[in-house]
């Protein structure tokens, strides 16, 4: 088990340093130069020089790479070109944003994918079972983006129950927080719960289809009882993978949801910093991104350990 | 086979992640006033936020629109119409050989730090924009400037190398922002100036809020709190307005969404105007358009009032050239090259290039992008054809089209106020254009008394229109949709600044 965890460590810090050097190479991949951009049109060439050189991007890529990789771990991601802020706190609020709109969703996502993906199966020769997937399979093909349109246009301008955008973080007023994440949290939860209740829905099949479950079901338990009983440890495994991994895209799918809905997350600051090509703060959001995902995926492999024997005896 | 009884681990991540919810904190902005429902408080949608405070060393329009005339003022202002006005300067005299202006100073003026303004400040704060303080490149309007000269606490005297007209107009701009020595330590997060609001908190890339001083000069604003909040989409900006979110939508940039707000009483929509210049731009120099009859049979073949309707729902003006009619050497050029395919196509005949293909660069900007269309098939009709390269704004944009000059034809919302020098003055500047012919007019027009710079501004701006410089499609409009209560909106933007304490709720 310590081992298992070692290799997971070890290949989470790789899989870290490698994305920042893609990160970082990608950043003066793209054109666009982050001291023309603050100076804007009619710069001197002069001048320009000097921005850079006050930037620190006159420098040899190596050296600002490693200006800027020193400080990771620590927290310290510089100070923007842009903003002339330091970039971490910054960072910290917009992080926080994002991960509240994303956990809710997710939170979301599988109130309603666990029991409708259960029942799915449960009654997968029914008519029941049969219109569910059909819904799901309507949901997965909407884009976020445009359920977010739609969610507004019926319950913002339409019905007016709710604001069209902006954020309330929860300590400042929660009423107003809850009324401002529920349309972005809905629309984020619509595609990620249609695409859950599907991978419920067939890991729950797959148990049902199991010797065990038909032993339960022999000694006089009704189909539901002995899956509720027997199969839905087993059938977590495969929907806690697809969890994790739909984490990480829920994670992206929260970008373009900020957008539409004016929230200040990770999203609409790395969009705005991509604009402004003030590469360090993109790097640094990107190392965030990539940060969570990589930590979600550790923490999930620990979890099949300890939900599966045999996965940790393998190790 | 497993046999333990504890509960599902999924549930269990819920519960995690639910728990580490409770862990986030406060710390970001509020979504904005509750439908004004306060008087003195307004929240006004902008879009194009601000990256800093600091229009010293970052260019763009966006900061000068949240700073100037409410927290940055200048000894003068450009007033609605596009007239020079007092601010902090009394009155000013010229001396006869136009070189020296002495301005008389409001007494008793502060700033929001406590410091009283004086001459000296104006001194500091004019050395300092030659400075190497200062990096943005409007910096260069103060070359001009010899000398100044605090004569006492309330008198200034400016000595310029030579007479400019248009010095003293750009003195309304952010150049002429008066600062105090005290106050520019952290320019990007904490400005320092005279004006009637201090920035009580900025959120990058959200929102900015305002407060009203208690000790300005003047007098005080009825809009005791203002809200900046922006808006990187202009549906976002009409659905929040809607919603009640936002009170006052300012330079909206979707036209064909003011159909919702037309002729329902609860909204007013104001259709004032610009100094943006919507500008097809060619490159003088290069080819095909280093040759005048390429340039000129573009002016013909565009029609520019079906361009603006199409385009921006006949919103804006014509103006047949880069001068908007708020500038005082404006004048009615839209018959210099009327729609006239015809003429069009025999110039492009006479220049040897019929069936032309070009790459048209357009920026990803909402005018751009809107107006692109129907010039490539004004273009096609006769014989050009423009292939649509989207150009990413600014990086992409800046990049290739304005440094490397690598475009044969864009289109760029030119927003600067009296900028026709700017632009065309320069055969340095990415249109390229030669100026050979406007140079000595243009030095001797900004030399001149009023009235020889009114005529001789005329000329050289018919110069360039003649010469087919670029196709200047249309003036920009200021489009605002507000909620009815509000009053005292500044319709047109003609200055830098967005004035926050004209308004007020009726």
């Amino acid at each position: 088990m310590v081992m298992r965890i070692l290799t997971n460590l070890a290949r989470f810090a790789a899989s870290f340093m490698a994305a920042t050097v893609l990160v970082f190479l990608f950043m003066r991949a793209i054109p666009g130069d982050p001291a023309q951009i603050a100076l804007g049109v009619n710069a001197t060439p002069e001048l320009i020089a000097k921005t850079r050189a006050e930037f620190g991007t006159d420098q040899p890529l190596l050296t600002q790479y490693l200006d800027w990789v020193r400080g990771l771990p620590f927290g310290d991601f510089g100070t923007s070109y842009v903003t002339h802020r330091d970039i971490s706190p910054l960072v910290a609020d917009r992080v926080q944003v994002s991960l509240i709109l994303v956990v809710l969703a997710m939170l979301a996502a599988l109130i309603i994918a666990i029991p409708l993906g259960t029942l799915a199966a449960v009654r997968h020769r029914k008519a029941s079972g049969a219109i569910i997937s059909a819904v799901s399979q309507l949901g997965i093909a909407i884009p976020g983006f445009l359920a977010g349109i739609l969610l507004v246009l019926v319950f913002a301008l339409g019905l007016g129950w709710f604001p069209a955008n902006g954020w309330t973080p929860p300590g400042q007023d929660f009423g107003q927080f809850l009324s401002r994440v529920t349309l972005p949290v809905l629309a984020l939860a619509a595609v990620q719960g249609a695409i859950l209740t599907r991978y419920v829905r067939s890991a729950v099949l797959e148990v049902m289809s199991e010797d065990y479950l038909r032993t339960a079901r022999a000694k006089g338990l009704s189909p539901l009882a002995a899956l509720l009983k027997h199969g839905l440890r087993n059938a977590a495994i495969p929907v806690l993978t697809v969890t994790s991994v739909q984490l990480a895209a829920l994670i992206i799918g929260a970008v373009v949801i900020e957008r539409v809905f004016v929230i200040p997350g990770l999203g609409s600051m790395l969009l705005d910093a991509v604009g402004n090509r003030d590469m360090l703060t993109v790097q640094s959001v990107v190392m965030v991104l990539v940060g969570i995902t990589l930590v979600i995926n550790l923490f999930v492999d620990v979890f099949y350990s300890v939900l599966d024997p045999r996965i940790r005896k393998s190790a | 086979m497993l046999r333990s009884k504890r509960t599902s681990l999924s549930v269990a991540l819920l519960l995690a992640s639910s728990l580490s919810l409770g862990a986030c904190s406060a710390g970001s902005a509020p979504g904005g006033q509750d439908g004004g429902a306060e008087n003195s408080a307004i929240t006004v949608a902008l879009s194009g936020p601000p990256v800093n405070l600091d229009f010293t060393t970052t260019a763009g329009s966006a900061i000068p629109q949240a700073l100037m005339d409410n927290v940055y003022q200048g000894l003068l202002r450009i007033d609605q119409e596009g007239k020079i006005q007092p601010l902090l300067a009394d009155s000013w005299e010229l001396s006869p050989d136009r070189m020296t202006y002495t301005f008389k100073l409001h007494p008793g003026v502060t700033f929001s730090n406590g410091e009283a303004f004086t001459a000296e400040d104006v001194k500091f704060s004019i050395d300092r924009v030659k400075s190497d303080a200062w990096k943005s490149s409007v910096k260069a309007k103060m070359n001009v400037v010899q000398e100044v000269v605090a004569v006492s606490d309330t008198e200034v005297k400016v000595v310029l190398k030579q007479p400019s007209n248009a010095w003293l107009f750009d003195m309304g701009s952010r150049i002429g922002a008066m600062f105090d020595p005290k106050g520019v330590d952290d320019l990007a997060n904490t400005p320092v100036g005279t004006g009637p609001y201090t920035v009580s908190s900025w959120k990058p890339g959200e929102s900015m809020e305002m407060s009203a001083r208690t000790d300005y000069w003047g007098q005080a604003p009825k809009i005791k709190n203002a809200t900046l909040r922006y808006f990187a989409d202009a549906t976002a900006t009409t659905n929040a307005l809607q919603s009640g979110d936002v009170d006052v939508v300012y330079n909206m940039q979707a036209p064909e969404l003011l159909s919702s707000f037309e002729g329902k009483p609860e909204y007013q929509v104001i259709k004032g105007t610009s100094t943006g210049e919507i500008i097809l731009s060619m490159n003088n120099r290069a080819a095909p358009f280093n040759d005048v009859r390429v340039r000129q049979a573009v002016m013909y073949a565009i029609d520019r009032k079906a361009v603006m309707d199409t385009a921006w729902n006949g919103l804006g003006t014509l103006i047949g050239g880069p001068v908007p009619p708020t500038d005082a050497y404006y004048e009615d050029l839209n018959g210099v090259f009327p729609f006239n395919p015809g003429k069009a196509k025999a110039l492009l005949k006479e220049a040897g290039v019929e069936n032309l293909d070009i790459t048209f660069s357009v920026p990803t900007r909402p005018y751009a992008t809107a107006v692109s269309e129907i010039v490539v098939s004004q273009l096609k009709d006769v014989g050009i054809n423009a292939k649509i390269a989207s150009t990413e704004f600014p990086a992409v944009w800046l990049d290739k089209v304005f440094t490397k000059h690598d475009y044969q034809m864009s289109v760029i919302l030119a927003v600067e106020s009296r900028d026709v020098l700017t632009i065309f003055n320069d055969p340095n500047y990415y249109i390229g254009f030669d100026n050979s012919t406007i140079k000595a007019e243009a030095a001797a027009a900004d030399m001149a008394d009023e009235s020889g710079y009114v005529a001789g501004m005329k000329k050289v701006v018919r110069s360039i229109v003649d010469e087919a410089g670029a196709n200047t499609l249309f003036l920009f409009p200021n489009i605002v949709v507000a909620k009815t209560g509000v009053a005292g909106i500044p319709a047109n933007a003609v200055s830098e600044g967005l004035n926050l304490s004209a308004m007020s709720w009726k």
